[in-house]
Parts: C-alpha cells; sequence; structure tokens
C-alpha cells in the first residue's frame, strides 16, 4: 500500500469527521461518539476494502455490510454520502420529522442500508445469517459487520459468534470498534470485556488487533482477510471514542447529543485538515 | 374420527414443501425431534441448519438468510421462540418484513407434565400484537396441511402454533382454511363457537350436544387465522346470534377472545364468554387434565352457550 493512498483515505476521513460535525449542528441529536470512533474503519471499508458500487448499490454481487452498533448511524450517513450512496441535501435531514435517516438505520429507505439495525446484538447474528446463505450458495461475496464493544456484553453476540465458527463462515469479517466507553461509563468498569483476543480465538475466529486510528494499520488487516483458513475473522480495532473533536474524546458524556452553542466552533476547528478550505 | 400427531403431520408437509421451494432452510434450536424438524433434515440435510440452544441467534441467523434469499422456518417450543427470542422476531424480523416461517410447538398446556416453563399461554398475544406478523393456529392435519400451504404464499413472516398433542381430526372434504377467513364448521344463528388450534374439535362437539341435547343451534367458526381475523364473521355473529363463545388454549387475555372482543366492540359490541387459561399459570398433569382443570372442556362451552341463551330470553 503506497503512502499516496494512505493518504488519500486520511483526506476522506478527515472530510468525513468535518461533515458528521456539520450533521450534528443540524440536527442537534444524535450519536457522536461513536460515529467519531469508527470513522477511519469505516472508510477503511467503504473506500478500500468493501467490494461495491454506489451505482449499483443492489447488485448481487456486492460485499455486504451491517452496522450492528446501529446507533453510530450517523457515520454511516455519511461515510455513504462521500462514497456516492446518498445526496448533501438527504444527509442533512438526519433525524428530522419523516426523515429516511433515523437515528438507527433503516433498511430500504435510502441504497446502501442492508438491515435495520439498532437493538444490539441482533445485526451480528444476521450478518452471520447472511453469511451463511451466501456459502450454501457457493457466491464469493462478503458479509462485514461492525460491532461495539459494549455490544459485545450482550450474550447473544456470543452465540453467533460460536454459531459462526461452527458453520466455519470464512466470509464472514466483524470489526469490534474498541472505544471502552459505554452509555454509563467505561465499559471494563460497567462489565468487564478484556481479554477480547482471548475471548474471540477461544470462540474459534482469526483476531487481529488494530490501532483504529491507523489507517495503515486498517488497510493492511483489510488486505490481510480472511485472516484465517476455515474461520471467521475479527478486527479488534483500538479507537478513542470521540476520535478529533477534544471535548468528546475519552468522555462518556459524548455517547450521545448534539453539537450547539460554543462546541460548534470548536468542533469545527477540531476537525479542520490541514490544507482544506473546509467542508 | 382418528387423532393424528400434529408434530408429525407438519414434518411430513414441511418436507413435501421443501421439493417445491428450494429456497427453503430449516433452523431448530436442538429439539429437531420434538418439532419433528428432523424429518426435514434426513431428506435435505444440506439445507438444514441445527443453532443449538440458542434461540436468539437463530431468529436473527434467520433474518439474515432471508436477506439472501432464502426461506427459513425457525422451530423451537412456542415459550422459547415467542418469549426468548421475542425481540429478534419483532425487530429483525416483523419490522424489515422479512419472509421468515415461525414455529413454534408445544403451545398452550400441551406439553402437560412438563409444566409452566414449557407451556405457552401467551404467544398468541404476543404474535399478533406485532406489526406485519401473520398467525396461524391449525386445528387438525388437514387444516395444518391448508395452513402451512398458505404460509408459504405469504411473502413476509408468519408464525405458526402447533401442540405436542394429537389432533382429533374435524375437517371434513368440504372444509377449507383461507387465510384471513373463519371456517364454518356448523351453520346455525342462536349463538356463536368461536375456536382455534385443538380446540376446534371441543367446539364441535359441543354444538352437536347443543343441538341434540338442548334443541340450540350453534353456529361453530374455526379461527385458526387469528391475524388477519375474519371481522366479517365476527360482525355477523354479533349481528345474527345472542352471544359469542370463544375457546383457546391460551390466556384468555390478548388470544382468540381478546381479538373476538375487540372486534365485537368494534361492531356495536356483543355478549362474548371467553374459555381459556384465566389469567393463571398451570401446574402438572397430561394436557386434558390441565384443561379440565381451567375448564376448557365440551361442558364449559356448553354452559356458556346455555346461558347465553337463558338470558337473552330473561
Amino acid at each position: 500500500m503506497d503512502q499516496q493512498r494512505i493518504g488519500e483515505l486520511v483526506r476522506v476521513s478527515a472530510r468525513v469527521r468535518q461533515l458528521i460535525v456539520e450533521v450534528l449542528i443540524c440536527a442537534g441529536c444524535g450519536h457522536p461518539g461513536g460515529a467519531f470512533s469508527s470513522v477511519d474503519l469505516m472508510v477503511g471499508l467503504y473506500f478500500h476494502a468493501l467490494r461495491i458500487d454506489p451505482k449499483r448499490p443492489s447488485a448481487p454481487d456486492r460485499d455486504l455490510f451491517v452496522l450492528s452498533k446501529g446507533h453510530s448511524s450517523v457515520g454511516l450517513y455519511t461515510v455513504l454520502h462521500a462514497r456516492g450512496f446518498l445526496d448533501e441535501k438527504t444527509l442533512m435531514t438526519f433525524r428530522q420529522d419523516g426523515s429516511a435517516l433515523g437515528g438507527h438505520p433503516i433498511k430500504d429507505k435510502v441504497p446502501g442500508i442492508e438491515v435495520s439495525t439498532g437493538s444490539l446484538g441482533h445485526g451480528f447474528s444476521v450478518a452471520a445469517g447472511m453469511a451463511l446463505g451466501i456459502k450454501k450458495d457457493g457466491q464469493a461475496k462478503r458479509v462485514f459487520v461492525m460491532v461495539g464493544d459494549g455490544e459485545c456484553q450482550e450474550g447473544s453476540v456470543w452465540e453467533a459468534a460460536m454459531f459462526a465458527a461452527h458453520y466455519k463462515l470464512d466470509n464472514l469479517v466483524a470489526i469490534v470498534d474498541r472505544n471502552r466507553i459505554q452509555i454509563d461509563g467505561f465499559t471494563e468498569d460497567i462489565l468487564a470485556l478484556e481479554p477480547m483476543v482471548d475471548k474471540w480465538e477461544a470462540f474459534g475466529w482469526a483476531v487481529r488487533r488494530i490501532n483504529g486510528h491507523s489507517m495503515t494499520e486498517i488497510v493492511a488487516a483489510m488486505d490481510a482477510l480472511p485472516l484465517g483458513k476455515g474461520r471467521p475473522s475479527v478486527i479488534i480495532a483500538d479507537t478513542v471514542k470521540g476520535k478529533g473533536v477534544s471535548f468528546m474524546e475519552n468522555n462518556p458524556a459524548w455517547h450521545g447529543g448534539g453539537i450547539s452553542g460554543a462546541n460548534i466552533e470548536i468542533a469545527r476547528a477540531d476537525t479542520y485538515w490541514p490544507g482544506d478550505k473546509g467542508v | 374420527m382418528s387423532k393424528q400427531s400434529i408434530r408429525h403431520v407438519y414434518g411430513a408437509c414441511l418436507t413435501e414443501l421443501g421439493r417445491k421451494y428450494p429456497q427453503l432452510m430449516v433452523l431448530d434450536a436442538d429439539l429437531k425431534e420434538s418439532t419433528q424438524s428432523i424429518q426435514f433434515e434426513r431428506v435435505f440435510p444440506d439445507r438444514y441448519i441445527e443453532c443449538g440452544i440458542a434461540e436468539q441467534n437463530m431468529l436473527c441467523v434467520a433474518a439474515g438468510l432471508a436477506l439472501v434469499g432464502k426461506i427459513p422456518v425457525v422451530h423451537s417450543f412456542a415459550a422459547f421462540i415467542a418469549m426468548r427470542a421475542c425481540e429478534q422476531v419483532r425487530t429483525s424480523i416483523a419490522y424489515p418484513g422479512l419472509n421468515v416461517k415461525i414455529v413454534g410447538t408445544h403451545a398452550g398446556v400441551t406439553a402437560g407434565s412438563a409444566g409452566t416453563t414449557h407451556h405457552a399461554l401467551e404467544d398468541i398475544a404476543i404474535m399478533r400484537a406485532m406489526a406485519g406478523m401473520t398467525v396461524f393456529v391449525p386445528g387438525d392435519a388437514r387444516e395444518l396441511e391448508q395452513v402451512i400451504a398458505a404460509a408459504f404464499v405469504i411473502n413476509g413472516p408468519v408464525y405458526i402454533r402447533l401442540g405436542a398433542i394429537d389432533y382429533e381430526d374435524v375437517y371434513r372434504d368440504s372444509d377449507q382454511f383461507i387465510s384471513g377467513r373463519a371456517t364454518l364448521l356448523r351453520p346455525g344463528n342462536d349463538v356463536t363457537i368461536m375456536t382455534t388450534g385443538h380446540l376446534m374439535h371441543a367446539g364441535v362437539v359441543a354444538a352437536d350436544i347443543l343441538k341434540d341435547q338442548h334443541g340450540i343451534s350453534a353456529r361453530v367458526l374455526q379461527m385458526a387465522s387469528i391475524k388477519p381475523l375474519d371481522h366479517a364473521a365476527i360482525v355477523a355473529a354479533v349481528r345474527e346470534t345472542a352471544g359469542i363463545v370463544t375457546v383457546e388454549d391460551h390466556n384468555i387475555l390478548g388470544g382468540l377472545g381478546g381479538a373476538v372482543c375487540e372486534a365485537a366492540c368494534a361492531a356495536g359490541g356483543a355478549r362474548v364468554e371467553r374459555i381459556g387459561v384465566k389469567d393463571g399459570f398451570c401446574g402438572v398433569g397430561s394436557c386434558a387434565f390441565l384443561l379440565q382443570q381451567q375448564k376448557v372442556t365440551v361442558d364449559s362451552i356448553v354452559l356458556a352457550v346455555l346461558d347465553i341463551c337463558c338470558q337473552k330470553r330473561g
């Protein structure tokens, strides 16, 4: 992977962060923390790993992506916009009355959303079902699913983890956004999740742990897929909740909320990209 | 009349449909003998997915399969599939309107001496409260065959409720199940008896006793299609007969009795006597013993009809 390409992806991430700030200012509410923590991963997916075409969003041979941590929808919508699935006018209707863009993604309302998610744990199992069906049909396409770290407290996540390993779903890739924060505080204080790598390995998955804000590591992990033969892959990405917006970073108070008042200028300044003239 | 194990009939039907629908896939949660999904597995092992004791995952896996073009049929006991995995059904199947068939066996008190943990007295109420869900409760082998065929014509979620017992044959050659329609088993104009599931047989027996011993003509409607419900049949019952007796192996809250009361009220109101489990849990015993204990019997139906007739005359 040449530095030119990494530079392009980093630039896209910066632009997506700027846009998320604008959407959250417009909406006045949302889930910024988990959207910002997963931006680099989402850009790695949508601009590098996923075999998709915004001109053919229903192409039968496309890779499928499921945002199991559906609350970070603003990140998904913004990346879909940046990738050409969604126009800016629609993007700016996020969470408005009658909008197609709900606080949690709604299937079929806009192109590129494969599954309605938001109830934690569901999307991961749904992705396992998709991967199984695709494998039964002998198709080459892959299923990617992003899971929140707090979401891994749901028992059904581990039902699905067992299931995917049992059925050798090596066409399934989970990405855990390990931002260490959930609504009520830090995951390790609320219901400890570590050791994450050991847990996933014990459940039969091929595991790689990366820095979820290093585009080089993200791209390298995605290029290495599948991580194991006959096993599902999981990329555990260590991230910072609220990454890129100073007052949100590592602050459990910013799981949910909009950007208003004095925070507007701070968030815009924080997401400014050198050499960029803004959005 | 003879009896048939409804689950064995079901397993055979499902296997037959497997030949017709190549996309059909069957899932079970470690209960394949009990639900008789094993019959399908024997013929189509590649299209059979054992999910283990993990119902929540199973329902969402089914959703995922439906999203890539399969027609999944999921199985477990009604108590587990409708309650343990309730939110998975509601949010990941009913909400997106996915083509998943959900089969709950051992419903009502038919699990008998297994006890309250294995009884399902709430599943009809739960499933019919979900938008977009179709709910069928067949009452004998022939009705079941027609219910299953109808369920596969629907491109959306369907809940099919079965018991663990042998079901008495009731359907005659002329009887036909149609989604959204009550099946008229006995014509009559004095009182209406509405049944669902295996209690269809009790309703018919009660009507025959009422006719032979009391000279009362009771209309018997089998309501296997709980949702969509046959509102026209209920309106007609309200207008043409003195009252309605509902009979179900379910809590009287929210099931057939509840559904009929809602429709009867909307039609201007009628006397509705609900026979079923009266908002309690049942203990240990055979299905017949427990139904007797709950007064879900032919005698109770006859007495309820007589009571309605008596008060109407008064």
